[in-house]
């Protein structure tokens, strides 16, 4: 069957199976459960009400269920197994304990990528808000600030793979004879530099350069939110300080920024988890080569080349544990806000 | 508002910050949009920045072959240009040998090796003359160092998207992404919607934990899913392929789905609802009827994200879709593929990238307000 109706043909049966799930769930509960109607018409409606939400959630339950909550009980199951071929074709899983960890401890290129990562947490997060912030407050009162927001923004929509591509041309590099068409050795050459750098091979520096990718993605999402938050600023803080005399940079400083703090965690946080999950930046532009692993590629390296799903689980684990503070953060404050 | 006496030299800071910002933002994807449109002659001898200005090229270039001579008198002549009718291009130095490509300037008559001579003007035309025939299937190359003015092109396009001789073309890649990414669009709104009604609106014991997991869920790494997943699909006889990535991408988009259809929906006013459940309306119908209709801001926020997280998605694709023959393969992948085999052939690179990289700018500029949107209701606040 053509992909495209196979395609056409499941969204009829995707979507047609849940609206009809729903209606039909919903009759069956009205009509034959739980009629509403009878002696025990008030009883029935009590239960019909106690039983239909579920009937709702029951659908979206299953798919959180099978697709994010059992794979974290069953990573972490793989995480301490061995997994080996017996003989006769089948795959085996031993309990292994702690050997996955312990080896992948053991391995340089864990301890690299993890080095890497905790790099891109430091700079990418920071850096994304700070752009950001700063591109909202300079076009907050701008005339054409809406279209000036609107193109900072728009990496957003660009994929990282193709954001990958956009910036191996900048970081090109030709041979000193030829003429460079890579915009950032045009320049280092212009303003003095004496052969052209392949950059992205330069360990240590060339995790900035990719960094540089992914916060040239985020800033507009960054950008977005604090924009937002700038203008709910009640007028008369910024007045009142003007007032007394401050100039810009304090009512940006000590007026508008304190006021907008818990977004600006908000949006720090969201980039770090980003930032945690990176993974299509570095494996089309370098693939971990030259020193710039991160923990996600050297997971689907284990995963997918080296077939280990020991070690790749662990390394998931890993990635897991460091968004785990983030996750209860968010939590804490959700449940805040909802009382 | 500012006060009035800082206003003018603070406002000319801020104005050229801010096209200094958005230049820098802009420029690297300019850069890929003006490559896709150049030869790659051009693209590896110009850098693109140059594009909008005339360039100097060294080019290699033939004559007519031979069997286009005509005779004069005793005198044996090619007669021609080297230059296609429509390209203007002005010579100034050229050579008859690969390692003398400068020794002569236009106007200037050179020996050739096979005997006879040729003259060749600034424009490109050349007169070759010999007391011999010229002999030989092919024309005599020549070597120019030529000033080309700014040409674009739509060939690269043309190649990628519509050569059907074209193994490493775009057009299957495009329609197996889109094959992905419209059932994994809306089939998570559809659950999405009824799960954040029942959340919402409907009270029940547990509902505070529920979002509470919800909330946790929304930042659980799609890593850890991947080795479970697979396994399951494979027990479970889906494999690899579209409708195992139609359900991953069901499951992984839920939280958000969920979260932001929530959050919405609990803002709508209470009358409305309840004046329907005093009519007796049944829950269903206050969904579709009520509930639905005014949800549509956050419903379409969320099909923009949901669209332009699948139609980037390459982990996803790599892991659940593309199996050993290919036929699956989608745009992300097939452009990493490239990154491999054709590191520098900028001009399929280029256009490849913007054919996949189009789509969801255009979505982007049409239904920005909802993105926005969106993103300010998804955000824990």
């Amino acid at each position: 069957m053509h992909p495209a109706l196979q395609g056409i043909l499941t969204i009829l049966v995707g979507v047609g199976g849940c609206v009809g799930y729903f209606y039909l769930s919903n009759q069956f509960l009205d009509k034959v459960l739980c009629p509403p109607r009878g002696k025990n018409a008030g009883r029935n409606i009590n239960r019909a009400n106690i039983i239909r939400p579920w009937l709702f959630l029951l659908p979206a339950l299953l798919a959180l269920g099978t697709y994010l909550a059992y794979p974290v009980y069953e990573t972490l199951r793989l995480s301490l197994t061995e997994r080996s071929t017996l003989p006769d074709g089948s795959t085996a899983y031993a309990w292994a304990g702690l050997d996955n960890y312990r080896q992948m401890l053991n391995e340089p290129k864990f301890w690299e990528a993890l080095r890497n990562n905790a790099m891109w947490l430091a700079v990418v997060p920071a850096l994304a808000t700070g752009f950001g912030l700063l591109a909202a407050q300079l076009t907050d009162r701008l005339k054409w600030g809406n279209i000036a927001k609107s193109l900072i923004f728009m990496p957003m929509a660009i994929s990282f793979v193709g954001a990958a591509v956009i910036f191996k041309l900048v970081y090109d590099m030709r041979p000193i004879e030829q003429e460079q068409i890579g915009i950032l050795n045009a320049l280092y050459l212009n303003f003095g530099g004496e052969a052209p750098i392949a950059w992205l091979t330069v360990p240590f520096w060339n995790n900035f350069f990719l960094m540089a990718v992914l916060v040239w993605i985020q800033t507009g999402f960054a950008m977005v939110i604090l924009s937002a938050a700038l203008r709910g600023i009640p007028e008369e803080t910024i007045e009142a300080a003007i007032v007394d005399g401050a100039n810009p940079f304090q009512v940006f400083f000590k007026i508008k920024v304190p006021q907008i703090k818990g977004t600006i965690m908000v949006v720090w946080t969201t980039i770090t988890i980003v930032v945690l999950k990176v993974f299509d930046i570095v494996f089309a532009m370098t693939n971990g080569q030259w020193e710039t692993q991160v923990l996600a590629n050297y997971m689907y390296d284990k995963l997918f080349r080296s077939n280990d799903w020991g070690v790749g689980s662990a390394s998931a684990m890993v990635i897991m544990l460091l968004v785990t503070p983030i996750l209860v953060w968010n939590v804490r404050n959700a449940r805040r806000e909802m009382k | 508002m500012d006060i009035a006496g800082q206003k003018s030299s603070l406002s000319w800071a801020v104005n050229i910050s801010v096209v200094l910002l958005v230049g820098l933002w802009l420029f690297p994807t300019v850069g890929l949009l003006v490559s896709s449109f150049r030869t790659s002659d051009q693209i590896s001898t110009s850098g693109w920045w140059k594009a909008m200005f005339p360039s100097e090229q060294n080019l290699t270039l033939r004559t007519d072959a031979p069997e286009l001579q005509v005779q004069e008198g005793n005198l044996y002549i090619i007669e021609g240009r080297l230059f296609a009718p429509d390209k203007d291009a002005v010579i100034s130095e050229w050579g008859v040998s690969s390692r003398e490509i400068d020794s002569y300037t236009a106007g200037d008559t050179a020996p050739l090796k096979k005997g006879g001579e040729v003259t060749l003007q600034a424009d490109g035309s050349y007169r070759m003359e010999n007391t011999e025939p010229f002999t030989g299937t092919r024309g005599t190359r020549i070597f120019v160092t030529a000033t080309t003015p700014p040409e674009f092109t739509l060939r690269n396009y043309q190649n990628v998207l519509f050569d059907p001789s074209n193994s490493e073309g775009m057009a299957k890649a495009f329609i197996n992404t889109l094959t992905v990414t419209i059932p994994a669009t809306i089939i998570p709104i559809v659950i999405a919607a009824f799960a954040a009604y029942a959340l919402a609106w409907m009270e029940f014991p547990g509902r505070a934990l529920l979002i509470a997991i919800i909330v946790g869920l929304l930042v659980v790494p799609l890593q850890l899913a991947l080795i479970p997943l697979l396994k399951l699909h494979n027990e479970i006889g889906i494999g690899k392929g579209y409708l195992g990535a139609w359900l991953a991408h069901t499951g992984f988009g839920l939280p958000l789905a969920i979260y932001l259809l929530r959050n919405y929906m609990v803002g709508l006013p209470r009358d409305i609802i309840e004046n329907a459940r005093v009519d007796g309306a049944t829950e269903f119908q206050i969904f579709t009827k009520i509930i639905l209709p005014l949800s549509f801001p956050a419903l379409a926020s969320f099909a923009i994200f949901q669209f332009l997280w699948t139609w980037n998605d390459l982990l996803v694709a790599l892991v659940f879709l593309i199996d050993s023959t290919g036929d699956t393969t989608v745009m992300t992948k097939q452009i990493v593929e490239l990154l491999g085999t054709r590191g520098g052939n900028w001009e399929i690179l280029a256009t490849s990238a913007f054919v996949s990289i189009a789509v969801p700018l255009m979505v982007f500029f049409a239904m920005q307000k909802y993105l926005v949107r969106g993103l300010l209701a998804g955000s824990v606040k």
